[in-house]
């Protein structure tokens, strides 16, 4: 019988590594509080000498392959793909390179989704439930690789366009945020 | 009362409840149409054949038994001559063997029959339904050449008593099973692979139908209705089907439709007549028409689809719809407004 | 035959030396270098039960949830992954490695007159890669992230869009785990059979049970593969963006059915004949004669075995195939009734020209007939197509596979432990516990499981965490839980039995029920080395066809694991072979094969980098032995001769 022992705790080990988090699935899950997101650091340009540090972001939504993948099923659905196609932008901005115009951290798109912004980004605040904001968000962050490997979403059942988000390479995120290098 | 209760208060009944259906609603054994009826006919004789079968192997089971016993834990020694035996046990058993071919022969040709009947019925005019399986809903759609005759709806689909109806199965996500059990058998809706499946009911009522292909959280409730009605009454309610949303009149009903349009619901749902026109969940159109919500889980009713639209995944959860914390005149007003969706 | 006290053998000179050239190994590590057959059939019977146990709790959770509508035990999540891992580890981590390799890997040596397994370290290493894939999917299960897609995870559903993390993944490389090793498992049990038979055991004389356990592991070879491709695919949609099941781009969401039918199908076949075999080597010992049939028997064991291969696609009815297929598929599976059919008539024929004891092994094969009779004619129910239109994916199946699965393979499971358990300890189990726990489980069975006819019938889909109080199933349901505790109690009974007969059971001594095969011509427990001398055999029940004066084979070295090798078709014998010893290789080379495997659950690049200590570990596995040195100059062969 003891010898059965070494064998589960081997393989135990194994998957205890590799986590739960990323398979954990809230159906309702409770964002925090309204954000007051009016603090979130949109240009390279702050008063006094260190930027604005970007609101904490919930860890949930990114560490959940599920959270991430209801995120794209979210961006298909509500119609980003619309301008932004699958990534590579058209009417909107490409999302799945390093150049994040408003910010990178899931908090600046966090904001950005909200409050809409400048040339044509819808503002959705009240059309979507935040914690479904905060899951579009995690899927925006996967589109440039910035998610692990094994919580981007896989290939989707549909016409392959890109490679995966679980294949992207990692974009380094430039542009404006509080906590990455500013650029002009 | 509870179903422990009953047993116990009241066993004949329960029991005769377990066995009966209610008759016509979703029972193999109470058709409403001519392909459950030969389906049913098919399994009472092979029930029957098989029975018989049973019987005959347990009676000869404990003929053998009974006749060649002797006792447990004596020592009794091995029967070393057994050819007079073997020779009468070949013609016993070669026979029987003949007689299982035969019978399964009966049961193949019996099939084969059924299986062109209930394939067989089709029909130059067909009503065409299009059936599109959603994760966890079923979307209607009554095609028609010219676009704005083509009704759209959800969950509840209306046949014509007595005419042959063609639905075209089709997936939007993973496999679903179309199944109305008082109708006719199933048919799997596969992405990618159309079919069409033909169905007709003799009897008007209301059937119900489930999701029989397992397709995630929410696969227990996703169910469906036909409701068959003669055809003028059918012609009228697909009439009604094609209008658009009827103007609001009463002030509450319009504050209703003013939170319907500035909140979350147009980011999904369609109600024709207004600027709410996404495809990704069911068509609300003509909601207050239908006798269910939810894919045949809740009734239609206010207090319902209150509970509905606050915390759909307190219903179902893992669903695709999320709550909406309305304040309470705001869901007030948005039921009366979607009551009037008639 | 009750004996009160333990036979002694006095041990001549060469059972010595025997018993030093077999010794099992000691110690802690000494455990995971055993390489001796029946160590490691008792292992693979004792990790399935323990399996069979823990899918019994999540069947009572299953049933639990389903007791009264819209019941909230569990919620959808944490059913749909009880319900897969349920029906995952039943099939796959209880059924065959009990069935076949549990009872085969202990058994078909000893049947066959020979010292070992064919192939022992491969045997070795399929066992470990076994437990390391049943472990897998349970610890998947207990952090909550268990596979959820059904034990046969369809795509789309099981694919990556719409299962995201690794729940899929983890299930398909269980799949892979498991078929790695019944296969291994098959190439020795097949290589044993064909080739290291007892002089004397023609194929004529073969009992049914080696026969049978031949054509499994020919089906295993042929069926295995196609699942282990198939879940290898979905591996590969999920992790390195493959699209062979993406309808968009050509790939075909059907073309994963049918692959995994054509294992699935032949899969319970697999499962199913072992009990077949059971039966067929019970019936005989319990009527007192030869069983009457053999050459029909054997031929409807090996055209199950080839028609397996050809209904698969009768659990697709309901996908929308042409007729012809439905045509075509329902006169297979109706054929395929014939040969079981028959070996029903075979053995009602023995019995009734036989002298039957009704003890407690031969109980649960009446039970067996009872059990399997009912879901073998529910199956011909749903060979026909316009009847499995409607009751294809409902609860009239779940009662039909159940009834065949456990008719058909657990009653004669447990007919098969009281009957051979007495041989792997040396203890009789006690009869009235056993019949306490026959009667028990016959009642809560039918209670559980002849309910879910109905309950198909009344419109019930399978895999539902709940349902309507409206739809008026409560009651049915409520019976089938009711059910639940019977089996349950049943269950415990028969652990409690188990344990207490292990320390105070009568002895057995080396034939019991006074049976006729082989493994019955040794002691309970067999030594280290099967048997003092290896036997001959005059008929199809050896022990009891045995001359007088039945010769044994002299000759075959007892210094060095040795056995002697056989002619397949004659039984000649041919030459002899040198076995290898207990090795901590196989043990080694599973573990590195367990973490590329599991590796690659994460990162393709498991396969690459991980594929280097698994050539390591080969290497040390495939190193050249050497032959041993030249034997003693034998001692002058003598006369010996072996009798009951």
């Amino acid at each position: 019988m003891r010898g059965y022992i070494p064998s589960v705790l081997l393989a135990a080990g194994l998957l205890i590594l590799a986590g739960c988090k990323r398979e954990a699935r809230e159906f309702r899950p409770s964002p925090p509080a309204s954000q007051v997101i009016n603090t979130v650091q949109v240009s390279g340009i702050n008063p006094g000498a260190n930027p604005v540090g970007a609101p904490p972001a919930p860890n949930y939504y990114e560490e959940s392959a599920y959270a991430v993948s209801q995120g794209k099923t979210l961006f298909q659905q509500y119609n980003c793909v619309g301008c932004h196609a699958n990534g590579g932008g058209g009417i909107g901005p490409p999302l799945m390179d390093n150049n994040w115009i408003y910010g990178a951290e899931p908090g600046n798109i966090y904001a950005t989704i909200l409050q809409g912004r400048p040339n044509g980004m819808p503002s959705f605040r009240n059309r979507i439930p935040e914690y479904q904001v905060w899951e579009i968000v995690a899927y925006v962050r996967s589109l440039s690789g910035l998610l692990p490997k094994d919580v981007a979403p896989s290939r989707s059942d549909q016409l392959y366009v890109k490679p995966p988000e679980q294949s992207m390479p990692k974009q380094t995120p430039t542009g404006v945020t509080g906590t990455t290098e500013t650029q002009p | 009362m509870s179903t422990l209760a009953r047993l116990l208060l009241d066993p004949g009944g329960a029991l005769l409840a377990m066995f009966q259906g209610e008759p016509g609603q979703h029972h193999i054994l109470h058709p409403a149409g001519p392909q459950a009826s030969n389906i049913e006919w098919l399994y009472w004789v092979i029930f029957w054949i098989v029975f018989v079968a049973f019987v005959l192997t347990i009676l000869g089971f404990a003929r053998a038994a009974a006749r060649s016993r002797t006792p447990a834990h004596e020592m009794v020694p091995v029967i070393k001559d057994t050819s007079e035996a073997d020779r009468r046990s070949t013609w016993a058993v070669g026979s029987a063997v003949l007689v299982t071919v035969l019978a399964l022969f009966a049961v193949l040709v019996m099939s084969m029959i059924t299986g062109k009947k209930v394939e067989g019925l089709t029909s130059k005019q067909p009503i065409t339904i299009q059936v599109t399986g959603h994760q966890w809903w079923w979307e209607v759609t009554y095609p028609d050449p010219q676009a704005d005759q083509t009704v759209t709806t959800a969950n509840e689909i209306h046949v014509p008593v007595g005419k042959p109806v063609v639905i075209l199965t089709n997936s939007a996500d993973v496999i679903h099973s179309f199944w109305p059990p008082s109708i006719n058998g199933k048919r799997d809706l596969i992405p990618g692979i159309g079919s069409a499946f033909w169905i007709q009911v003799d009897q008007p009522g209301v059937y119900h139908g489930q999701c029989a292909e397992f397709c995630g959280l929410q696969h227990a409730h996703m169910g469906f209705s036909i409701v068959a009605e003669h055809d003028d009454a059918f012609q009228a309610w697909k009439a009604q089907q094609l209008k658009p949303a009827k103007e609001p009149t009463d002030p509450e009903a319009v504050h209703g439709r003013e939170v319907f349009l500035t909140h979350a619901c147009i980011m999904c749902h369609t109600v024709r007549g207004t600027d709410a026109g996404s495809r990704v969940g069911p068509d609300l159109t003509h909601l207050a028409s239908r006798a269910m919500l939810a894919a045949e889980t809740l009734p239609n009713t206010r207090g319902a689809m209150a509970g509905w639209i606050v915390d759909p995944q307190r219903v179902k959860p893992g669903n695709q719809m999320p709550p909406n914390p309305l304040q309470p005149d705001d869901l007030q007003a948005l039921i009366t407004y979607l009551q009037t969706l008639q | 035959m009750a004996i009160s006290e333990p036979i002694v053998i006095p041990q001549t000179g060469e059972q010595d030396r025997l018993s030093r050239t077999w010794a099992e190994p000691r110690g802690f590590w000494g455990w995971f270098t055993n390489v001796h057959h029946t160590a490691i059939g008792v292992r693979f019977m004792v990790t399935s039960f323990i399996f069979f146990l823990l899918g019994g709790v999540l069947a009572a959770l299953m049933r639990l949830q389903l007791a009264r509508p819209e019941n909230n035990v569990l919620g959808p999540d944490a059913y749909n992954q009880i319900f897969t891992v349920h029906g995952s580890t039943m099939i796959f981590l209880f059924a065959v490695p009990m069935m076949f390799q549990g009872f085969g890997v202990y058994l078909v040596p000893l049947v066959c007159g020979t010292r070992n397994i064919a192939f022992p370290r491969l045997n070795a290493f399929s066992y470990y890669i076994y437990v390391v894939g049943g472990g897998l999917l349970w610890v998947g299960l207990f952090l909550k992230i268990g596979a959820d897609a059904g034990w046969f995870a369809y795509v789309p559903l099981s694919g990556p869009q719409f299962t995201p993390g690794k729940r899929s993944d983890i299930w398909a490389q269980m799949i892979t785990f498991t078929e790695v090793s019944a296969l291994g498992v098959a190439v020795c049990i097949a290589t044993t059979i064909l080739r290291y038979r007892a002089p004397g055991m023609t194929l004529n004389r073969m009992p049914i049970i080696l026969w049978e356990k031949l054509t499994i592991a020919l089906m295993v070879i042929f069926a295995m593969p196609a699942v282990m491709v198939d879940s290898s695919m979905l591996l590969m949609d999920r992790t390195i963006n493959t699209q062979f099941f993406n309808p968009s781009v050509g790939g075909d969401a059907l073309l994963y059915q049918h692959l995994f039918w054509f294992f699935g199908h032949p899969e319970v076949y697999i499962i199913f004949l072992p009990g077949t075999a059971i039966i067929s080597t019970l019936v005989p010992a319990f009527s007192r004669r030869h069983i009457f049939g053999y050459l029909a028997i054997v031929s409807a064991v090996v055209a199950t075995g080839f028609l397996g291969f050809g209904v698969w696609v009768h659990h697709m009815f309901a996908t929308g195939i042409p007729q012809i297929s439905d045509s075509f598929f329902t006169a297979a599976s109706l054929m395929i009734v014939v040969p079981t059919a028959t070996q029903f008539y075979c053995w009602m024929a023995t019995i009734w020209h036989g002298r039957l004891q009704l003890r407690l092994p031969m109980l649960w094969a009446f039970g067996f007939f009872f059990e399997f009779l009912i879901g073998g004619l529910s199956g011909v129910m749903l060979a026909s197509v316009p009847v499995d239109w409607q009751v294809h994916d409902t609860f009239f199946i779940v009662a039909h596979f159940h009834y065949v699965l456990i008719g058909g393979a657990l009653f004669p499971m447990f007919a098969g432990l009281y009957y051979w358990i007495p041989k792997i300890t040396g203890r009789m189990m006690n009869d009235l516990l056993g019949k306490v726990h026959f009667w028990l489980f016959l009642i809560g069975f039918n209670m559980t499981f002849f309910t879910m006819h109905f309950l198909g019938l009344r419109g019930m889909p399978r895999r539902v965490y709940t349902y309507l109080p409206e739809m008026h199933w409560g009651t049915l349901n409520a019976i089938a839980t009711a059910g639940v505790a019977f089996m349950t109690a049943a269950v415990i009974v028969f652990l409690v039995n188990f344990f207490q007969s292990r320390k105070t059971g009568e002895l057995a001594g080396p034939n019991p029920w006074a049976a006729g095969t082989l493994e019955w011509g040794t002691s309970s427990p067999p030594p280290p080395y099967n048997f003092a001398e290896i036997p001959t055999v005059n008929g199809r029940e050896a022990v009891w066809d045995a001359e007088p004066d039945q010769p044994v084979v002299v000759g075959v070295r007892d210094d060095v694991p040795e056995v002697l090798v056989t002619h397949s078709m004659d039984s000649e014998p041919q030459y002899r072979e040198e076995l290898p010893g207990h090795s901590i290789w196989p043990f080694l080379t599973a573990i590195a094969v367990s973490i590329a495997f599991i590796w690659s659950i994460f990162s393709p690049w498991g396969i690459t980098y991980g594929a280097i200590p698994v050539v390591i570990t080969l290497i040390g596995w495939l190193w050249p032995r050497g032959s041993s040195p030249t034997p003693r100059l034998a001692e002058r062969p003598r006369e010996a001769t072996w009798s009951r």
